[in-house]
């Protein structure tokens, strides 16, 4: 256990230093929940006006929830990335090698995930701001919304991390990306659960994405709903990824 | 033309030979359309929407997203025969600029049209109402067919600058951005917000879009075809004198 947090920090520091160091890799992290806020946000704030659409906060608010936990996930995927890019250029073995604790180098990952998520989440809350969001929750309610948001981005990071230590090459980019993209977009988006309609309502009812934004919506407007059930999935995510990670981290070092 | 088409076989069966860039144009453009046609379903109640079925509303967004990965994909094949010295080798021969820029764009413009075919057919089963007649259908893919020219033009401009095919699938984020921040998913017209609906209001890709929708919610809407047409045209000559230029740069360079 003595080893846990000089190798956690070690890993956490080198991530940071590599994202940070290099606007080809932070950019498109921040620039894409940008984006997607500016372009649901703005472009679609008509569909509040849609008969049936009650979100008290307004439509900002409504999309900002949606944007912060992807912001959330594409912290953890982006971290991944790092951890394929490490296996191609040969440095993930040598750390292998070093590392006295090797679950440790997946904290060290998650820490990165985390500072990463945080550093794109104050751009997308700037921006909501900005762009005239409102806020009925109180400060209890929006640390819910982060710890909710720490959760998915703990959860995706493991995901990210257990696909690149089985495939060790960034060409399995995709297989970490378009999973979390699917989830993300087969929960209601754009309008609430109610208003949806059709095969999308079916798969949103049982997608535990949509307990993660009811709730974080909830958060932020201060009408809470299905809080328990999001925090009890994204604890059950993050169990079942962090599984995942550690399974991945075996294969991986066998084949080392 | 016997130039072009000596680069168009190529660029044509080296595209067919990567699934990884075949699969993606098609997938995700129809997932992202079930999905848009499902959840912005409500759109349809606004007071003003032009139709009662969002399917037909969104059917044009999917050809513009194929539009997209035309850009990427003839962007990062051209930088790959940078980075392998292919261009360098064609340099040596009496191929011109124009022959090889062309040729290069026929394997994505091909896909894209395959690609297209595929959105047009899946929509209608799935219940689009296309609206101007199955005849009109060959309008829209020629509309669609020029825009990839054009986005694949724009593909082009960047390799010779970069030489680096990572550079060519960076054009994803930048253009996924100007896709966004247009009238892809309502009428400008019912844009609420004054500073989103202004700038789709200047971006072209709004009158591309608006083209391609004229096709299956209005019918013969000249004044639509004729701005989706004119610009889509527009951005490709550009798109071609900036390869061009890039080009020689890069040969003169080698």
């Amino acid at each position: 256990m003595r080893h846990v947090l000089p190798v956690a920090f070690a890993i956490a520091k080198r991530g940071l230093r590599h994202a940070f160091k290099n606007p080809a890799l932070l950019l498109p992290s921040i620039l894409f929940p940008l984006v997607f806020l500016l372009a649901f946000a703005g472009g679609l704030s008509t569909i509040g006006n849609v008969p049936g659409f009650n979100f008290p906060s307004g439509y900002t608010a409504f999309q900002f929830v949606f944007v912060f936990l992807q912001s959330a996930a594409f912290g953890g995927i982006f971290t991944g990335f790092g951890i394929a890019g490490d296996f191609e250029s040969g440095f993930a073995r040598r750390l292998l090698l070093a590392a006295p604790n090797r679950p440790a180098m997946l904290l060290g990952y998650a820490m990165t995930a985390v500072v990463r998520f945080l550093f794109t989440a104050i751009w997308v809350t700037i921006a909501a701001f900005i762009g005239g969001m409102q806020v009925g929750g109180s400060g209890v309610d929006l640390f819910g919304l982060l710890a909710l948001g720490l959760l998915v981005n703990a959860a995706s990071t493991m995901f990210a991390a257990g696909v690149s230590y089985r495939a060790r090459t960034l060409q399995a980019g995709p297989f970490m990306q378009i999973p979390i993209f699917l989830t993300l977009f087969l929960a209601p988006v754009y309008v609430p659960l109610g208003l949806l309609s059709g095969w999308i309502h079916a798969v949103a009812g049982v997608n535990p994405a949509t307990a993660l934004l009811q709730a974080g919506r909830g958060f932020i407007s201060g009408v809470h709903q299905t809080s328990g059930l999001a925090f009890l999935c994204g604890a059950g995510l993050l169990a079942l990824m962090g599984v995942y990670a550690l399974r991945g981290l075996r294969s991986a070092e066998r084949d080392a | 033309m016997a130039q072009i088409g000596w680069i168009a076989r190529r660029s044509v069966r080296r595209t067919l030979r990567q699934p990884a860039l075949i699969v993606p144009v098609i997938v995700f453009p129809l997932f992202l359309l079930a999905v848009n046609a499902s959840g912005l379903h409500a759109a349809t109640k606004l007071p003003g929407f032009p139709t009662d079925n969002y399917l037909s509303f969104a059917m044009s967004v999917s050809f513009m997203q194929g539009a997209l990965f035309a850009a990427t994909t003839a962007g990062a094949e051209l930088a790959t025969d940078i980075e392998t010295g292919f261009l360098n080798r064609l340099a040596l021969t009496p191929l011109r600029g124009v022959g090889i820029l062309v040729g290069q764009l026929a394997g994505a413009v091909l896909v894209a049209l395959l690609a297209s075919v595929v959105y047009l057919v899946v929509a209608l089963i799935a219940g689009a109402d296309l609206r101007s007649g199955a005849g009109r259908a060959v309008v829209l893919l020629a509309l669609s067919t020029l825009i990839r020219i054009a986005f694949g033009a724009i593909g082009l401009v960047m390799a010779p600058r970069t030489g680096s095919s990572e550079a060519g699938r960076g054009l994803f984020p930048p253009g996924s951005a100007v896709f966004f921040l247009s009238a892809i998913h309502l009428p400008r017209n019912l844009i609420q917000t004054d500073w989103f609906r202004t700038v789709a209001t200047y971006n072209p890709v709004s009158y591309m879009v608006e083209g391609l929708r004229s096709l299956v919610i209005t019918g013969w809407d000249a004044q639509a075809l004729a701005l989706g047409f004119g610009i889509a045209a527009a951005i490709a000559a550009l798109g071609f004198a900036g390869a061009a230029r890039a080009l020689r740069t890069r040969l003169t360079r080698t």
